[in-house]
């Protein structure tokens, strides 16, 4: 590498007033925003990798270096490569820009061990070999969280190898199906406007076609073919059963015509067809397809490891998978519990709101259960597993969402309910037209079949099979951009339909996680230095104190007292106790003392998210009712419901009861749209006719869900049901359009007058139109 | 008329040529990153280091 010869840009002459390493916004010209952006920063220049921040373009803020150390323990995913490498995959969160692929690709080329990495920038996927072993993996996946780079194992859920494999084989057919479509249409325009060309010529040209033309349709036709088979081995009828049957009756029928040298052929028709469809699948999957790697991304970073240890007391780092009933982990301060376990230690204190929507964390004793999902607020405790992860309730409620999974797969979408409507009757047609034209008007099988057919290829549905997916891909995109992940392919559709917003409160309505309150009387200077000795803690109210006072320093020569508080000179900060002062407060708090002065108290709670109230009103606006649906106590779900302005609230709700009213709603007739970040929210979020999880959620929430709010707050619910909305309007005249359209040229097919020049056209044109119609789904209408 | 017999067979030739590279890249899996390629033409690095 031979980066000492590139002219490195002075960071200070950066003319944006951000952080110099991440981008966000700094106060009082500071160059860093942090601590972690000024050793990344370092670490940058070291490696003589300055270029990178002169090519930065990603959004502020995303490789700021985590403060808590990234949980993911890269030993167990190790593969060996050749000649006694090690080869790793990693998925990175903040490779975001072309420049960010270029400093991993730099920054890891730079270290002795590596012989080999590559970034994947669309899928995030970092591709790693090296000589070491899981000491070396875990250095380098360190030095990439000291740049900023958040990594987790890449396994098989970050992007199924299958949907990988089909969009290939899409690409394959579009490719093959393009080539062919231009090359018969290379032949076909000689003949349409041949008129003096002898009959030798024609058959020749006829000839040509046919040999291109066939094997395309073969080829290229294979997804239609083979989902039309699934759907009609089922017993259905779907889009892709009337696009194979068009194409293969049109393809048999130019075979036909080609043999008896008829006037002409149809080949041009059935592979722009396949060629004009397949552009469209491609488009849709890719469309969803980064939507889908986006909520991959967020749930393969909370997959984590577990602490075990040994009897002989030596911890070592595992998967959560390979922990069996019995072992004895610990659990450390802010780490989420993933297992089912009882309480080997006294006491603990844990933050059970994912598994139960209460607010504030519980005490449990010695011997009692813990549910998994509960995050540790207090000290560092040892609990045993009381089962694996494979039979502990976590998987349980896996299976049960699976299930509700497969059923929501079987709601149609608008595009085959039009289908089942539609191959009857244009099939029926054709047929009819074969027996008029047959029987009637006294014509040859062959001569009677082109009319038919052509009845089959006008009708055959370009504009019908691309006007839902184009109108999907518009909407997909546009949500994408709010920072709304759409996960199911039919949930734009079920949005619109919602009537009814059921929310859960902790970590949908609330933050989720502690906030500082506000107190008029508090030195602002006092929490500064609070807030600089909290630094050195990743207990959850110590970050809490820091994210209220984001600018303090850290404070030099702290000390942590593992689940009591934290020492820096005279000044003590944690528990009452701890600090020497009568113990005696209520909910969440941290004692604050200098010297010998008087203690401060920091209280915090699970505050309302600042949008909520906004966001609740929006779906007012929309004409959908609301209610609040929480496992925390009567008073303070009250008190939510009052500040957003929801209407009826059910406090104490657990998870049964929750799923139990969606299906009461369900069976009532009501479409319910669920709200929930919780895994007592999964069970209703699978249930419900459509579901969303804010981005902040847990992992089981976020795969239940049909959308997921990547920003986390819920303001873009009511915009993302605005565009699904608009998208079904315009779906609906869509299909509209396209069956006017047919209703003007089947008669003309009837009586014989369609030729392929004529079928090309209106293929073409109504398809334009459609997808035209389609481009306005973009736009946040009402 | 004997103009056909060279220029519809030379037409082909290359459509079919242009079909093989469309087939080739795509197994040599040049589709799978298309942003990170967008990016990739800018640095001046050999492509990937230490390879």
């Amino acid at each position: 590498m031979t980066a000492g010869s590139r002219p490195v840009p002075a960071a200070e002459a950066r003319s944006l007033a951000g952080c110099a390493h991440c981008g966000a916004a700094v106060a009082g010209g500071a160059r860093f925003c942090c601590a972690g952006c000024e050793a990344a920063h370092a670490i940058v220049s070291g490696l003589g990798l300055d270029a990178f921040y002169a090519r930065r373009s990603g959004e502020a803020g995303a490789i700021r270096p985590a403060e808590e150390a990234p949980a993911c323990d890269p030993a167990a995913h190790l593969r060996p490569g050749p000649d006694g490498t090690a080869e790793l995959d990693l998925l990175l969160s903040g490779l975001s820009c072309g420049a960010c692929v270029w400093l991993v690709e730099q920054a890891l080329g730079a270290e002795p061990s590596v012989r080999r990495a590559r970034a994947n920038l669309t899928t995030r996927r970092l591709a790693l070999r090296f000589s070491g072993g899981a000491e070396e993996a875990r250095r380098l996946v360190g030095l990439l969280a000291r740049l900023g780079f958040r990594s987790a194992p890449w396994t098989p859920a970050c992007l199924s190898a299958a949907e990988d494999r089909e969009m290939r084989e899409l690409l394959r057919a579009l490719g093959i199906a393009a080539f062919g479509a231009m090359n018969v249409m290379l032949v076909s325009v000689a003949v349409w406007v041949g008129d003096d060309m002898g009959d030798a010529t024609r058959h020749l040209m006829h000839w040509i076609a046919a040999a291109i033309g066939l094997p395309v349709v073969l080829l290229a036709g294979m997804p239609f073919y083979r989902s039309a088979f699934a759907a009609m081995r089922g017993g259905r009828a779907n889009m892709d059963l009337a696009v194979s049957l068009g194409v293969i009756a049109t393809a048999l029928m130019s075979l036909s015509e080609t043999l008896r040298n008829g006037p002409y052929t149809w080949f041009d028709g059935a592979t722009l067809l396949l060629a004009l469809l397949l552009a469209g699948r491609v488009l849709d999957r890719a469309a969803r397809g980064r939507a889908r790697r986006a909520v991959a991304e967020l749930l393969a970073l909370q997959q984590g490891s577990v602490t075990r240890l040994a009897p002989d007391g030596t911890a070592e780092t595992i998967a959560a998978e390979a922990a069996a009933a019995g072992d004895t982990l610990l659990l450390s301060a802010g780490e989420r519990l993933r297992l089912d376990a009882t309480l080997l230690d006294a006491e603990a204190l844990l933050d059970t709101s994912a598994t139960t929507g209460e607010s504030l964390p519980r005490r449990f004793l010695a011997g009692e259960a813990l549910p998994a999902g509960a995050i540790n607020m207090g000290a560092p405790v040892r609990v045993a597993v009381a089962a694996s992860a494979a039979e502990g309730s976590l998987a349980a409620l896996s299976r049960l969402l699976s299930e509700a999974e497969a059923a929501k797969g079987r709601i149609a979408s608008i595009a085959d309910r039009a289908a089942r409507l539609y191959v009857p009757v244009v099939h029926a047609v054709a047929a009819a037209t074969f027996l008029l034209w047959f029987a009637l008007l006294g014509a040859g099988w062959q001569e009677a079949l082109v009319p038919a057919v052509a009845v089959l290829i006008i009708t055959c549905p370009c504009a019908l099979a691309i006007a839902v997916p184009a109108v999907r891909v518009v909407a997909t995109g546009a949500l994408f951009r709010k920072g709304v992940l759409v996960a199911h392919p039919t949930a734009l559709e079920r949005l619109a339909a919602a009537d009814h917003a059921v929310l859960d409160k902790t970590g949908t309505l609330t933050e989720g996680r502690p906030e500082l309150l506000p107190d008029p009387a508090r030195d602002p200077a006092v929490l500064r230095r609070a807030a600089g000795i909290a630094r050195a803690s990743h207990h959850p109210l110590a970050r809490a104190l820091v994210r209220a006072c984001p600018d303090a320093p850290a404070a030099p020569g702290v000390i942590e007292v593992p689940g009591k508080g934290l020492i820096a000179g005279e000044a003590r900060l944690g528990s009452a106790g701890f600090v020497g002062v009568p113990a005696g407060f209520e909910g969440m708090t941290l004692v604050f003392r200098e010297d010998e002065g008087a203690a401060v108290v920091f209280r915090f709670s699970d505050r309302l998210r600042p949008d909520s109230a906004a966001a609740v009103a929006g779906l007012h606006a929309l004409g959908l009712t609301t209610e609040l649906l929480s496992g925390d106590g009567p008073q303070a779900v009250e008190e939510a419901a009052l500040a957003t302005g929801i209407g009826p609230w059910q406090a104490q709700a657990g998870p049964a009861e929750k799923a139990e009213r969606i299906a009461d709603l369900v069976a009532a007739g009501r479409r319910p749209l669920m709200v929930g970040d919780g895994i007592n929210d999964a069970g209703a979020l699978a249930l419900a006719h459509v579901s969303a999880a804010p981005g902040t959620g847990t992992d089981l929430a976020q795969s239940a869900a049909d959308l997921v709010l990547r920003a986390g707050g819920l303001s873009p619910l009511a915009a993302a049901i605005r565009i699904a909305r608009r998208a079904e309007r315009i779906a609906r005249q869509n299909i509209g359009f396209s069956f006017a359209y047919n209703l003007v040229a089947v008669p003309a097919a009837i009586a014989g007058l369609a030729t392929p020049l004529i079928a090309a056209a209106v293929m073409a044109s109504s398809s334009l139109i459609v997808i035209g119609n389609a481009l306005r789904a973009g736009a946040e209408g009402r | 008329m004997n103009a056909l017999l060279v220029l519809i067979p030379l037409a082909l030739a290359m459509g079919l040529g242009a079909l093989g590279l469309f087939l080739w890249s795509l197994r040599s899996r040049q589709y799978e990153d298309l942003d990170g390629a967008a990016q990739r033409i800018l640095f001046d690095e050999k492509d990937g280091p230490a390879s």
